[in-house]
C-alpha cells in the first residue's frame, strides 16, 4: 500500500505547478441488477495533464476512456479517488461545481450528430455559453460568436443554419467553436475525428493544434488511434480493462515500449511499406479480446492475453512503476518487487 | 472600418430572412407531397373563414337567433333554403353556418389551456424523471387518464349550468393529461441526449435547458397533436351539447341541433345529416391537417 503510495505521488510529483489536471487514484464502479457485482469501467487510476500539453489516452472499446472522460467532467460520480484542477479539488459532479469552474473544462464529444441540438441554430449554440458566462456583454454576443466561426474555419452564412443542414466535419467544428467560447484551460476531446471522413478528421487535428498554440489549453485525447497520437501527443496513456498499463512521452512510447500490451498494440499500427514494419521495435502478434469488466482477471488483468505472463502475474496486481523519466508502466517484468 | 461593419450587418440580415424563407419552403414541400393533407389544410383554412365572416356567407343571417317562421317549417332542402329548414322554419345552412365560430372556440379553447399546462407538465415530469417531482405528476396523470374523459366532461358539466364556457372547462380539465403524457415520453428521452448534457456542463440554468433545448424538440409532436385534437375536442363538444350540456338554444350548435333533429327522423332527415355532415367535414379537415404535419415530421427526422 505504502508502496503504491509512493508510486503514485512519484507520477504526480513532477512540477506540480504546472499541473492543469492530476487525478490522483479514481475508480468509477457501474453497480449492476446484482449487488454484489460492479462493472468495474475505472479501477484506480492516476495520472496528470500539464500545461500546454496534449496527452493520449489510448485504448481498445471498452477499456474506460470514455468513462474517465465523463467522470472529469462530472457526469459520473467517481466512486473514490479525486480530481484537482489547478489545485481545486473537482471530484464532485458537474451540476455541483461552481460556474467559474465549468468555463475552465470543456469538453468535446465524440458524435457531433448528437451533441448538437437539431432544433437550434448554430448561431444560437455557439452563442449560448457567451450568454451564460457574460463573456462578453449581450451586445457583442453575435460578434464574438461570429468570430469563433472564423476561428474554427467556418463560413458566415452557418451562424443562421441548423445543425442537420451541415455535413459531419462542420458540426464537429461547431462544437469545438462552443467548447473554445469560455476559454477553457483544458479541452476533453473524446474520440473527436471517429466518426467522420478520413478526409475531414485532418482539417479537425489542424484546427485543433492551432486552436490549442492560440488558446494555450492542454488537451486530454481519447481516441484508439495510435498513429494520430504519434503526430499529436505529448504524452501517451494505455488503458487497458479500466487501469493505465503505461504512460510515457511519445517519442519514448514507440520506440521503447516496456509493457507486452503496448508492444502489442504498436506492432498491430497498419502501415504500407516493408521499411516502415521494419522500424517497429518489436513484433509480437495481438491475441484474444478484452475480458469484460464485471469479471476483471485476477492478479494482471492483462494476463489473459500476455506472451510473456509468469506465475507472479497470476496472482499479484502489478503497481505502476517508473523505468524512464517520466516513463512509467505496469508490469510484473519491471515491477521491482518480483 | 464601420462601413465594413455595416455591409456585415446587412448581409446577415439577408440571409437570416433567406434561410427562414429556405425552411419555409422546405416545409411546404414535406407537407405538400400528401395532396390529401393539402385539402385538409385548405378546408381547415375554409372553415375558419367561414367562422369569421359568418354574417356575410350565411344567406339567412337573422335565423341565427330565436327567430321563428311557421310558414316555412320543416320544408325539405329546396332552391331557397338549399338544406331545408327546422321546426320553427329557421334555414338550417345559415344555423350550420353560424354554429361554426362555436364549435372552433371551442377546439381552440380547449387546447390553448390543456397544452401548455399539460406541456410544461410533461417537461418538469421528464426533465427530472426518476426523481419525486416527476412521480408524483405522472401519477396524478394516470389518475386523470383512467377517467373516461367523456364521462368526466358529463359530471363536470352537469354540476354546473350547462354553457360553452363550462363544457370547454370540463374538456379541459380531462384534457391536459394527454399532452402531458406525450411530452413526457419525448422529454424523458431527449433529456438523455448529449447537447442536453453539454447544456448542463456548460452551466445553462434549468429554464433554459427545459424551454431552449428540450422543449423546441417536442414542439412538432405537439403541434400534430394539437391539430388531431382539434376535430376530436370538437367532436367531443358536440356530444356534450347533443345531451344538452353545451351551448344553449336559441345560439346555434351542431350537437344541438341533431339532438333536435333526429326526434323528426326518418322523415326530416336533413335537421340530422347535414349538420352531422358538418361535424364529420370539420373533424376530417383537422385530422388530414394533422396527418400532413406528422407526416413532415417524420420526413425531417429521417
Amino acid at each position: 500500500m505504502n508502496e503504491m503510495a509512493n508510486s503514485v505521488t512519484s507520477i504526480n510529483s513532477q512540477a506540480t505547478g504546472d499541473n492543469v489536471l492530476v487525478v490522483n487514484n479514481m475508480k468509477k464502479y457501474f453497480s449492476t441488477k446484482d449487488k454484489d457485482c460492479f462493472v468495474k469501467a475505472i479501477d484506480d487510476i492516476s495520472f496528470t495533464v500539464r500545461r500546454n500539453e496534449v496527452v493520449g489516452l489510448v485504448g481498445e472499446s471498452g477499456s474506460g476512456k470514455s468513462t474517465t472522460a465523463y467522470s472529469i467532467m462530472g457526469m459520473h460520480s467517481i466512486t473514490s479517488g479525486e480530481v484537482i484542477f489547478k489545485g481545486q479539488d473537482i471530484s464532485m459532479l458537474a451540476i455541483k461545481r461552481p460556474k467559474s469552474l465549468k468555463r475552465e473544462i470543456q469538453i468535446v464529444f465524440q458524435d457531433p450528430g448528437t451533441s448538437l441540438n437539431p432544433q437550434r441554430k448554430i448561431g444560437e449554440i455557439i452563442s449560448m455559453p457567451l450568454r451564460v458566462h457574460n463573456i462578453v456583454p449581450r451586445s457583442q454576443t453575435e460578434k464574438r460568436a461570429r468570430e469563433l466561426l472564423d476561428l474554427v474555419g467556418l463560413p458566415q452564412d452557418c451562424y443562421y443554419k441548423s445543425p442537420r443542414s451541415l455535413g459531419g466535419g462542420e458540426k464537429q467544428l461547431v462544437a469545438i467553436a462552443r467548447a473554445l467560447t469560455t476559454n477553457p484551460s483544458l479541452m476533453i476531446l473524446d474520440e473527436p475525428t471517429s466518426a467522420l471522413d478520413v478526409s475531414i478528421q485532418a482539417k479537425i487535428i489542424t484546427t485543433l493544434m492551432e486552436l490549442r498554440e492560440q488558446f494555450d489549453m492542454s488537451y486530454l485525447f481519447i481516441t484508439h488511434d495510435m498513429s494520430l497520437m504519434r503526430n499529436i501527443a505529448d504524452r501517451i496513456a494505455i488503458m487497458y480493462l479500466g487501469r493505465i498499463m503505461e504512460m510515457a512521452p511519445t517519442a519514448d512510447f514507440f520506440e521503447k515500449p516496456q509493457h507486452p500490451y503496448t508492444k502489442m498494440l504498436v506492432s498491430s499500427i497498419p502501415v504500407v511499406l516493408q521499411e516502415e514494419e521494419d522500424l517497429k521495435p518489436v513484433q509480437v502478434e495481438s491475441q484474444g479480446e478484452i475480458p469484460s469488466p464485471v469479471n476483471v482477471p485476477p492478479g494482471c488483468r492483462f494476463n489473459t492475453r500476455c506472451p510473456e505472463k509468469f506465475e507472479s502475474c497470476l496472482v499479484d496486481e502489478p503497481q505502476m512503476v517508473k523505468v524512464f523519466p517520466d516513463h512509467y508502466v505496469s508490469c510484473h517484468m519491471h515491477d521491482p518487487r518480483t | 472600418m464601420s462601413k465594413k461593419n455595416e455591409k456585415t450587418a446587412n448581409t446577415s440580415v439577408a440571409s437570416r430572412s433567406a434561410v427562414r424563407w429556405d425552411n419555409i419552403k422546405r416545409n411546404w414541400y414535406m407537407f405538400s407531397r400528401n395532396k390529401i393533407s393539402v385539402v385538409g389544410f385548405v378546408a381547415v383554412i375554409l372553415i375558419i373563414l367561414v367562422a369569421i365572416f359568418q354574417q356575410y356567407i350565411a344567406p339567412y343571417p337573422e335565423h341565427s337567433s330565436a327567430y321563428t317562421n311557421f310558414s316555412a317549417a320543416k320544408l325539405s332542402p329546396n332552391s331557397q333554403y338549399w338544406l331545408g329548414t327546422d321546426a320553427s322554419g329557421r334555414d338550417v345552412l345559415s344555423r350550420i353556418i353560424f354554429s361554426f365560430r362555436g364549435a372552433l372556440i371551442m377546439g381552440v379553447g380547449v387546447i390553448m389551456v390543456a397544452a401548455p399546462v399539460g406541456v410544461i407538465m410533461g417537461l418538469l415530469a421528464g426533465y427530472y424523471k426518476g426523481r419525486i417531482v416527476s412521480t408524483i405528476i405522472m401519477r396524478v396523470v394516470d389518475i386523470f387518464l383512467s377517467l373516461p374523459s367523456l364521462v368526466l366532461a358529463l359530471a363536470i358539466s352537469a354540476i354546473f349550468t350547462p354553457t360553452l364556457f363550462h363544457s370547454m372547462m370540463a374538456i379541459t380539465v380531462s384534457w391536459w393529461a394527454w399532452y402531458a403524457r406525450l411530452v413526457y415520453g419525448a422529454a424523458s428521452s431527449i433529456r438523455n441526449e448529449y447537447y442536453i448534457q453539454s447544456a448542463e456542463l456548460i452551466g445553462a440554468s434549468r429554464k433554459h435547458i427545459i424551454f431552449r433545448e428540450i422543449l423546441p424538440n417536442c414542439w412538432f409532436t405537439i403541434l400534430t397533436k394539437m391539430t388531431l385534437d382539434m376535430g376530436i375536442v370538437i367532436l367531443m363538444g358536440a356530444s356534450l351539447s347533443f345531451v344538452g350540456l353545451g351551448a344553449q338554444p336559441p345560439k346555434p350548435d351542431l350537437g344541438t341541433m341533431i339532438s333536435d333533429g333526429y326526434k323528426l327522423l326518418p322523415d326530416a332527415w336533413w335537421l340530422t345529416i347535414f349538420p352531422a355532415a358538418a361535424i364529420m367535414l370539420i373533424v376530417l379537415s383537422f385530422n388530414l391537417l394533422g396527418d400532413g404535419i406528422a407526416d413532415m415530421l417524420n420526413a425531417k427526422e429521417v
